[in-house]
């Protein structure tokens, strides 16, 4: 079972109309036992990332850090993706998971923001689970103002003023920074991948 | 590298897709949910659905409309027309678009950009200017005006101030529709949008008046637009997605190539 955590950021619906495209066994939840008890968890995002800090003062923050020591897969989708960093300047109040080090920051100014639109995939890492099948230069769909540097677990890279962080994946720790749901069948072999898991 | 998008617009009207030339002589061009997938299908970046009736005895139907057109829809999709509260944006997320456009209702009261923002996220709130060359004065597109109620209705307000507010109060896009172009296939109002583009950080869309493929390699080039709407060009077989983002990539523009 996939466990879709809703904390009431941004809508869920195209999450999980992607997800029953693909037949896959997925809920929408916001109860902590409910997220540590399925074999896989999404964590959907779009807005502003303070809305994280409802994870941590309803337990969710800590259901994940369970489930991802236990073994489950995750997949942190947008801001979902951001959360698994230490944090964002967006709200610097706000503490991330912390599963990879560094610190989301605003695109400079002087180039447009949000960064809305189609964009490629570049330096795909060939051992990643979540990239199976996809080719180098594949477009995905992106909208959001702040990004996630590139690091160690960086899995893809896109190109917006300089690189950031499309995709990051350690073990069963996983994000994209697009939106797979969004984005055409590229965005949907992604999703597949990971169902597949 | 960022593609410039090429959106397909669905005017409807009572649940079909309807096409008018400058708002009137409106005839049936056939089902939102049928379009989309076809558009979706030949590269189209995005669906806009703007319901042009936007009554409070419809709005029943426009959400069913945009239920019908969002299921496996997996490419951005915005619905525009009537929105006037966060609640009845929220329905319109509920029933799966993914941003909403707003018009009229933001110019009425602009404190709706900040809460749909708020609630949902700059990055879903488009807000659409319809705007018009001043006709009189030395200064016709510095001084171009923002019209409301489908191009009837004049504001007073200039719109480079009124896309620079919408910007600081969290619009994530500008939609900008040439009611002197709209409808023409002469060619979108280059002029116009690239005074716009210049003039805030965000995405701008341009619409209006798109007849061929040179009209959308001029405004993403010397228009400065982010992205091109456009709606009767696609709708009777003119040209479709592929065919037009094959002559865009051609003119050396970057597009996503359907595969």
């Amino acid at each position: 079972m996939i466990a879709v955590i809703d904390y009431k950021a941004g809508n869920l619906t195209s999450v999980m109309k992607a997800l029953q495209y693909l037949h896959a066994d997925a809920v929408v939840t916001a109860d902590p036992a409910t997220v540590f008890s399925a074999d896989k968890v999404v964590l959907p995002g779009v807005g502003h990332f303070r809305a994280t800090q409802r994870l941590a003062s309803s337990g969710l923050t800590e259901a994940v850090r369970a489930s991802i020591a236990k073994g489950a897969w995750f997949l942190g989708i947008c801001v979902g993706l951001q959360w698994l960093f230490e944090g964002s300047t967006e709200a610097p109040e706000a503490p991330g998971l912390g599963a990879f080090p560094g610190m989301c920051e605003r695109f400079p100014a002087g180039i447009k923001s949000p960064h809305v639109g189609w964009n490629s995939l570049e330096s795909l890492r060939t051992d990643s689970k979540l990239m199976r099948d996809i080719a180098t230069g594949g477009f995905v769909y992106y909208t959001h103002s702040w990004r996630a540097p590139i690091i160690a677990g960086t899995a893809a890279e896109t190109i917006y003023s300089s690189p950031f962080t499309a995709v990051i994946e350690r073990d069963n720790v996983m994000g994209v920074q697009f939106h797979p749901e969004k984005s055409s069948t590229v965005g949907i072999t992604v999703l597949k991948n990971f169902v597949e898991l | 590298m960022l593609t410039k998008r090429i959106i397909a617009c669905l005017d409807v009207r009572d649940g079909r897709v309807v096409k008018g030339v400058q708002f009137v002589d409106i005839i049936d061009a056939g089902d939102p949910a049928e379009l989309a997938h076809r558009h979706a299908a030949a590269g189209a970046d995005e669906i806009v659905l703007l319901d042009i009736t936007a009554t409070h005895e419809g709005r029943g139907t426009l959400l069913d409309t945009v239920h019908r057109t969002a299921h496996e829809l997996f490419i951005p999709f915005t619905v525009g027309g009537g929105i006037r509260t966060a609640d009845d944006a929220a329905a319109v997320f509920d029933a799966g678009a993914d941003k909403v456009s707003i018009n009229s209702a933001a110019i009425a009261r602009p404190e709706l950009i900040d809460e749909i923002g708020q609630s949902f996220g700059a990055q879903a709130v488009i807000v659409a200017i319809d705007a018009r060359r001043a006709t009189r004065g030395n200064e016709p597109i510095a001084n171009a005006e923002v019209y409301v109620s489908g191009g009837r209705k004049p504001t007073g307000r200039k719109v480079i101030d009124w896309a620079r507010e919408a910007e600081q109060r969290g619009a994530g896009e500008i939609l900008l529709t040439s009611m002197d172009t709209d409808g023409t296939r002469n060619g979108f109002d280059c002029e116009l949008t690239a005074m716009v583009s210049d003039a805030v950080q965000i995405p701008v869309i341009a619409s209006g008046g798109a007849g061929n493929a040179e009209h959308f390699t001029d405004v993403l080039n010397g228009g400065r637009a982010d992205a091109a709407l456009a709606a009767s060009i696609f709708h009777f077989g003119v040209t479709d997605s592929r065919a037009l983002k094959t002559a865009l990539r051609d003119a050396g523009i970057p597009v996503r190539l359907p595969c």
